[in-house]
């Protein structure tokens, strides 16, 4: 993350005085510091009416009901994570909000999945397994309709706009399905430091390791 | 009918949801007004935690928009991509959408809008914005709240999604159009 936002950052300096564009960057600074905290704020209420929501969820024993049914899965995906701890019902709480497209919901409730895996992490300011998985399931985006991306289509007058629905739908599902591949690949061979400090074999190299699986990822393709 | 049946479901959706957590709470005798407010209190500590991470992705992605170097970029990869069907005006929405997605969204209203209905075009962004996530976001956001700093693989399996679905976008579009 050090280098990839270094490199953001110093690109588009050097980008934007290269193009003329100094000034815009600049600018961009101050506005974009002010979205991020548009965009914070504009989360407290929504965030605060449905962490209120799961905290009922929580104590009627609902968010309970709904781990246990999709256990089968949570276990293989998050195997670090016991099966009666709280997470995993966030984690399918959140996985439908998405799969629905509440993005309103999706978010906190997301964020409350968070909190969870963070009590049974290691290492507290570094990603487990399990919340590497969550992000990957989270940012590949699964959703069922496409709700915004139609509204524009009808907007435009297109021909049949709720065709698009099931080619979106192959799309994000392969997408999806790699994303927790991938994860699961990962894992095995990118461990977190605390466990790293263990074995002195294996060296800390993350932008190496990084463009080097990019690469052979993009060659299989 | 499949579409009516999907519009009911996301209708239906949250209000069934606020429901049954609110039945099952009486059923089961939990206060639940006292539980509420409860659990709604961390939701101004939590809004105001990611504050430092969203700064942070947010305003690097803005200066990046602002260069130019993304217009720069599709230029540059115009001719190569057209060996696969990949129409030019694809390109800014193919780099915008891990980054933000209101300027993914604002850039796709706008192929739509200029293009037309008919257009390739129009259909391939349709499927991309629709089946992708904004990555950024989503890692600054969740890991910001809970303070992880260290990301792992993270970013790197978000970006790899990105491209998957974008050549699954392709192929499938290409395939169906």
């Amino acid at each position: 993350m050090n280098y990839i936002f270094y490199f953001l950052i110093v690109i588009s300096i050097i980008a934007g005085a290269i193009n003329g564009r100094l000034p815009n960057v600049v600018n961009a600074i101050l506005s974009g510091a002010e979205l991020s905290v548009k965009v914070a704020f504009s989360l407290i209420g929504i965030m605060a009416f449905w962490l209120g929501m799961m905290k009922i969820a929580k104590q009627c024993g609902l968010i309970e009901i709904i781990a246990k049914l999709i256990k089968p899965v949570t276990k293989r995906l998050f195997n670090e994570i016991p099966e009666d701890s709280p997470a995993i019902g966030d984690i399918a709480m959140s996985f439908s909000a998405n799969a629905f497209g509440l993005t309103n919901a999706a978010t906190p409730i997301g964020i409350k999945a968070m909190e969870e895996l963070q009590k049974h992490n290691k290492d507290k300011t570094s990603a487990s397994n399990a919340m590497c998985m969550f992000l990957a399931m989270n940012t590949a985006g699964f959703q069922l309709v496409p709700a915004t991306v139609i509204a524009i289509l009808i907007g435009i007058g297109y021909k049949n706009p709720t065709s698009i629905i099931a080619p979106t739908l192959l799309v994000t599902a392969i997408a999806f399905i790699s994303a927790i591949i991938l994860a699961k690949i990962f894992q095995k061979f990118w461990k977190p430091q605390y466990i790293k400090s263990h074995c002195s074999m294996e060296r800390e190299e993350p932008i190496g390791k990084q463009s080097g699986y990019k690469n052979s990822e993009e060659d299989s393709d | 009918m499949f579409h009516s049946v999907m519009n009911f479901i996301s209708l239906w959706a949250l209000p069934f949801i606020i429901i049954l957590i609110l039945t099952m709470g009486l059923i089961k005798k939990v206060p639940i007004y006292e539980v509420f407010t409860d659990g709604a209190k961390e939701g101004f500590k939590v809004s105001v935690n990611i504050i430092p991470y969203l700064v942070a992705i947010i305003v690097a992605i803005s200066m990046l928009r602002a260069s130019g170097i993304i217009e720069l970029a599709g230029e540059t990869f115009a001719p190569l991509l057209a060996h696969f069907n990949i129409p030019a005006d694809i390109i800014p929405i193919m780099i915008v959408r891990p980054l933000s997605g209101s300027a993914a969204l604002g850039i796709f209203s706008d192929i739509a809008h200029t293009l037309g209905p008919d257009n390739y075009a129009t259909t391939l962004s349709a499927v991309m914005v629709g089946s992708s996530e904004t990555t950024f976001y989503i890692l600054a956001v969740y890991f910001g709240a809970v303070g992880i700093k260290k990301l792992r693989y993270a970013l790197l399996v978000g970006l790899l999604a990105d491209v998957i679905s974008i050549i699954a976008a392709v192929t499938v579009c290409n395939f169906m159009y």
